[in-house]
């Protein structure tokens, strides 16, 4: 018998694989010589779809993009067609924003945590991380009514205020009162109370999640030194995101290009040393802590200050509900607004916010039409995973695991 | 340095690509021929410290200001005016050619972005010099441009389709491909297996495509 490599094909449906990876593995033994992943199993065309909608209609494909950050991802989508219109959201618009945006941060990171610990063999977690994922996913549907894909955000603001209560379990045959009044202990207040509540929780939540792992023997062997990249290649391979501050790059665009109001807020931006997959861990771990403080800081603010959530012209706005059902010009601009659109000035605008999984970016191509002519995603996980080949070579079968985990790539942005 | 500057200094530095710098909101945007492409594309790494490419943007400017509902006198066909399919007509003589790509580089040094915008050839397939040598991203995001627009990038060292199914034909972004696309899979009882056919759907716009001015 001749020694020769093996071909072996992983996924697309493999548990490990996040999704509907498929890899074409050489192996060397145990050893990866080579790597080609094929992706475009769930390549939607969204970019494509979106050219025929008017751009208003696309705001909840955005949040299909990656669908464990949903927010997120309609952020820089709004922000380029601001900046298109040249208008900018009230105030209080932005603080609500940069609040919803750290809670979808938290929520991404609690998944990824969950799911890379599952992968290498930390069961544990991910039944920890997923319950604090759900208090997270009910801030969600208070404030637009849906669990997941929110479409809360809009080009001049936000789609409507926080609301002032929560929605309460009730008792049944099943749930005793005690039981409900024990469940509904947090949700007697405002929104903005039970995001409190889970801030002053999750701090010692995170300090739980690091017992488990941060010093334990078994992460550290699956992680550290696994899946190194150098700072210069981590830049040559357009990394950005936690992938490229695990490297040891400074570089965060809350900070560095600042958007909404993350230039009056307080916080750190972590950076690794090493550039491995236990460093990426670290630097995650840290960011879900300053992510809390953000939130902190921002409900301070939204309690301290009221206005308007969204901009008055009603050019690029619904009119209110009462107005249009009084008044005729407000019963035609509504028709308008949800039939035809408005129709953007002519240009092209790169706008791009610091994502959970790095830089989403999203580049818009107005040629004055009430439809994007075109529009193109700049997905963070794609340049990630395109990588993976690199950073697997010369590693063991059982690590790639570790790398597409530490990579935190999720379809939906991939193939779009 | 102010941006506005900052575009004189590069403009007047890199006079000899024939570039032409405007400014687009805040960030400097630059034409450059195809041919200079790869020699500028290495001075703006190594002189002007853009680490990162962060994106590649092909963009099809066959379509670019038509509209669905264009027309002067009443009509009494209504609605159906933009049920027709979208005319596709020559290039146009305002744009030089029919294919742009646009590359998004980020310097984390100086803290700057800038937008390159190169046109590509008029052979068929459009080509456009690759990258990959300057910036390894470059790699996915251009297979990635060849795959949906079908843009040649010379020199990528694996053009192959990356997102469309194994064994598509056509570039689905291009503006004359339809949305709906051509080809539909359903599972054929007798034969007991999945087959390809031509879609039994037709395009039909929900909303009209109009050009409104501001104070239209």
């Amino acid at each position: 018998m001749t020694e020769s490599n093996l071909t072996l094909n992983f996924g697309p449906q493999h548990p490990a694989a996040h999704g509907v990876l498929r890899l074409i593995m050489e192996l060397d033994g145990e050893v990866v010589t080579n790597l080609d992943p094929h992706i475009g199993l769930l390549h939607r065309g969204t970019e494509k779809l979106a050219e025929i909608k008017p751009f208003n209609h696309s705001i909840g494909y955005m949040d299909r993009m990656d669908y464990v950050s949903m927010m997120c991802c309609e952020h820089p989508y709004v922000l380029a067609i601001e900046s298109l219109l040249e208008i900018e959201p009230p105030k209080r618009a932005q603080y609500i924003r940069v609040m919803f945006d750290e809670i979808t941060r938290i929520m991404n990171h609690l998944l990824w945590l969950g799911c890379h610990g599952l992968d290498i063999g930390a069961m544990a977690l991910f039944l920890y991380c997923f319950r604090e994922r759900e208090d997270l996913y009910d801030a969600y549907e208070a404030v637009s009514g849906a669990r997941m894909h929110a479409t809360y955000y809009r080009p001049g603001g936000v789609y409507r205020d926080l609301p002032s209560e929560m929605s309460k379990y009730k008792a049944n045959k099943f749930i005793s009162e005690k039981k409900v009044k024990k469940l509904n202990y947090n949700r007697e207040g405002s929104l903005l109370d039970f995001v409190e509540d889970f801030t002053d929780r999750f701090p010692s939540l995170v300090d739980e999640y690091e017992t488990l792992l941060t010093d334990n023997r078994i992460w550290k062997q699956r992680t550290v030194d696994i899946g190194v990249v150098t700072p210069e290649r981590a830049m040559q391979l357009g990394f950005t995101g936690p992938m490229l501050r695990g490297s040891g790059i400074e570089w965060d665009l809350r900070r560095n290009q600042s958007y909404e109001v993350y230039d009056e807020l307080d916080f750190l931006v972590p950076v690794g040393v090493n550039g491995d997959c236990y460093d990426r861990y670290l630097v995650r771990i840290e960011e879900m802590r300053q992510s809390n403080l953000i939130i902190q800081q921002c409900i301070n603010w939204l309690r301290d200050n009221s206005g308007p959530v969204m901009i008055e012209d009603h050019k690029y706005r619904a009119p209110k509900r009462d107005s249009m059902k009084h008044d005729m010009e407000s019963l035609i601009y509504h028709f308008k607004h949800f039939t035809e659109g408005y129709s953007v000035p002519e240009g092209n605008t790169y706008k791009a916010i610091e994502h959970p999984k790095g830089e989403f970016g999203v580049f818009l191509l107005s040629d004055g039409a009430n439809k994007p002519y075109r529009l193109k995603v700049r997905a963070p996980s794609f340049a990630h995973l395109a990588a993976i080949d690199e950073m697997s070579k010369g590693h063991m079968l059982a690590d790639v695991v570790s790398i597409i985990g530490t990579l935190d790539i999720v379809f939906g942005e991939i193939d779009r | 340095m102010d941006s506005e500057e900052y575009s004189k200094t590069l403009e007047e530095r890199f006079h000899q690509y024939k570039i032409d710098v405007s400014m687009n909101r805040a960030n400097p945007e630059i034409e450059v021929n195809h041919e200079h492409m790869i020699e500028f594309a290495n001075k703006l790494k190594k002189d002007e410290s853009y680490e990162i490419l962060m994106d590649v943007i092909a963009v099809d400017f066959l379509t670019y200001g038509d509209v669905d509902w264009k027309t002067n006198d009443a009509t009494n066909t209504g609605y159906s005016r933009a049920v027709k399919p979208t005319i596709i007509p020559d290039i146009d003589e305002t744009f030089k050619e029919r294919f742009a790509v646009f590359y998004q580089l980020l310097s984390i040094s100086n803290n700057q972005r800038l937008t390159l915008k190169v046109f590509a050839s008029e052979s068929n397939p459009p080509s456009v010099p690759s990258l990959v040598d300057i910036w390894s991203s470059a790699d996915w995001f251009e297979r990635e441009a060849f795959d949906l627009m079908g843009i040649h990038f010379e020199g990528h060292p694996d053009l192959r389709r990356i997102l469309t199914d194994y064994g598509f034909i056509g570039h689905p972004f291009r503006k004359d491909f339809p949305t709906n696309g051509n080809l539909e899979v359903v599972y054929d009882e007798e034969k007991e297996e999945v087959v390809y056919q031509p879609v039994s759907i037709s395009t039909r716009p929900t909303v009209p495509r109009v050009i409104r001015d501001r104070n239209d």
